[in-house]
């Protein structure tokens, strides 16, 4: 059974319990470990007792959607009982008091919580290799990258480990894994789901969003993580939609018809590999017969989105991550001669480099004399990003495009090469500076077998369109139901 | 942007980061590598750009003015490296 769908099917016929689906998870998951190593922490006894309530439920006949389908949740959401470590030394002990608010609500939904996936340390990464916990592995090819920083429960969605699975994406980090490791990957609009209780990396672009097999497994996962919560200041009150809705109907012969697809020149240039170009091609091609029309863009301002990004993001990072300052919660150095020393030293030793590097660069664009200069200008020329993707959408519905310039690079290609690692994200990032939202849906494959994603992009509050044009390019094409050689999907 | 040994230790020392010296090479030619990408900004016209904090033009909220937290001190302070009698434990800073 590779998708929620059929899971749900089973479950609701009886051909399999929640308790049973949970014990194949926690097998495949603990099989799977020393290839792709896609966990940090299982908990078997939590995911059996969740399983059994679940199976209550069902029995009672009035359960959700997702009620008895194993998932996982980025180590990056604060999870009651069970360690959050954010992939970091400095919180490898750390057991949150409480549940992130996307945690409870997928809780309250019945979802049976398998365990937390590997990460780049606190989301800072596009490889999911600065991990304290290992390099997350393609299940595709183990000497390759899984993406990231949400590359753990991409992989976990790809080796069929689970159906599902929480991520957050503040540059890309759900959409960029979602399509190195053949997946569907949703990142929402900014607001619609509550950041209450997930590690702050950079507050103005996180977005919790959801990684699933196909389009209508991300929106069962969104109409259970979305909605108001008045403890995330940013938290948007807007009328509940049902993402999933009719998703389910019969496929007309042109299901797209009307639909404006918007390509823009600066998606198509040089630096896209051609085998990637081609896919993305192909799949445009197929979206024309099935009634899309396309048209031509252009996102002048798209090529300052990477700048801008690593002077926004790591100055947000350099504030939030003051906190971990070995006096409340994580990791505290044992030996120190004062208080600023023991500062240092527990910072020194509980952050890696990567997370070093964007807290220094951070505090550099915030210091006296350099703010006007790299933050104040990074979030004027913010402003002149949402305003080509706000004319861009007079002009089409959604916008389509590669995910990513390349499918996924050999682990340790990139690692000592920040600059070349950051710009992996050069289609990604624009919809987290907007909040718009977007999503990856796989597209091909390499000559060498590694996946190709699609990124489809829409305005503010679009999700269900976007889902709608991944679900009709789906119902066509099989590219998200291939599995990777000796996966379990 | 070049950066020299000095600014890495002021930004070091803002940080609450120790570097030692034998990173401090390190560190200094990849945040140049870095400065050099983000200094692509310097191109762009942006006088008539207003800064963008938010994503949406939207008024952040106001609650309702009720009491809903309550006293958790117990539970956070079970997880700090060092607590006792409700107080956060830290270095001596006053003589």
């Amino acid at each position: 059974m590779r998708t929620i769908a059929e899971m749900r099917h089973a479950l609701a016929t009886r051909a399999i319990s929640s308790v049973e689906l949970a014990e194949q998870a926690l097998t495949r998951v603990t099989q799977s470990q020393p290839a792709i190593n896609a966990f940090i922490t299982v908990d078997r006894d939590s995911a059996i007792a969740a399983a059994r309530a679940a199976d209550a439920a069902l029995a009672r006949e009035d359960a959700s959607a997702l009620a008895g389908i194993p998932i996982a949740h980025k180590d990056v959401f604060m999870t009651a009982a069970m360690r959050t470590t954010c992939g970091s030394r400095m919180l490898a002990n750390f057991v949150a008091p409480y549940d992130a608010q996307v945690v409870a609500r997928l809780r309250e939904a019945h979802t049976v919580l398998v365990g937390k996936t590997n990460m780049d340390e606190f989301a800072m990464g596009s490889s999911s290799e600065t991990s304290h916990f290992g390099a997350v592995r393609n299940p595709w090819d183990a000497g390759r990258v899984a993406g990231g920083s949400s590359g753990g429960s991409a992989a976990a969605v790809a080796a069929g480990l689970v159906p599902a699975a929480t991520g957050t994406d503040t540059g890309g980090s759900i959409r960029q894994p979602a399509a190195l490791s053949g997946i569907c990957g949703l990142k929402p609009t900014y607001g619609l789901c509550s950041r209450y209780g997930l590690v702050a990396f950079a507050s103005s672009l996180d977005t919790p969003g959801a990684f699933a097999r196909d389009a209508h497994g991300c929106a069962l996962m969104l109409n259970a993580m979305a909605g108001h919560d008045p403890r995330d200041s940013t938290s948007l009150a807007r009328p509940a939609v049902d993402y999933a809705h009719g998703l389910d109907a019969s496929t007309p012969a042109r299901p797209l018809a009307g639909l404006r697809i918007g390509l823009p020149g600066e998606y198509f240039g040089d630096g896209v590999d051609t085998h990637v170009a081609q896919a993305v091609t192909d799949a445009l091609a197929e979206l024309r017969k099935l009634g899309a029309e396309t048209v031509d863009i252009a996102l002048p301002a798209v090529r300052y989105s990477i700048p801008v990004y690593y002077v926004i993001a790591p100055a947000e990072a350099s504030s939030n991550l003051a906190r971990f300052d070995g006096v409340r919660y994580g990791h505290r150095a044992e030996r120190y001669a004062d208080l600023v020393d023991m500062y240092e030293k527990t910072r020194a030793e509980g952050f890696g480099a990567e997370v070093k590097r964007r807290i220094l660069i951070g505090t550099y664009v915030l210091s006296h004399g350099y703010y006007d200069a790299y933050y104040l200008k990074a979030q004027r020329a913010r402003r002149l990003i949402a305003n080509d993707f706000i004319r861009a959408y007079a002009q089409c519905d959604v916008i389509a495009g590669p995910t990513t310039p390349t499918a996924a690079f050999p682990i340790g290609a990139k690692a000592d090469d920040p600059v070349q690692m950051y710009l992996n994200d050069i289609f990604t990032v624009a919809a987290n500076l907007t909040g718009m939202p977007a999503m990856s849906t796989p597209c091909g494959f390499t000559p060498d077998g590694l996946p190709i994603g699609l990124q489809l992009q829409g305005n503010h509050f679009a999700e269900a369109q976007l889902l709608n044009v991944a679900h009709r390019y789906q119902q066509v094409t099989d590219w998200h139901l291939r599995a990777p050689p000796r996966s379990n999907a | 942007m070049s950066l020299g040994e000095a600014d890495i230790r002021r930004l070091a020392r803002l940080a609450r980061i120790g570097i030692d010296a034998e990173t401090a090479r390190d560190v200094q030619a990849k945040l140049e590598a870095i400065l050099g990408l983000i200094d692509e900004l310097k191109a762009i016209d942006t006088t008539d750009a207003e800064p963008m904090a938010h994503t949406q033009d939207v008024m952040l909220p106001l609650r309702d003015d009720i009491v809903t937290a309550h006293d958790e001190r117990a539970a956070f302070q079970r997880i700090a490296p060092a607590a006792q009698d409700g107080l956060y434990l830290v270095p001596k800073v006053i003589e």
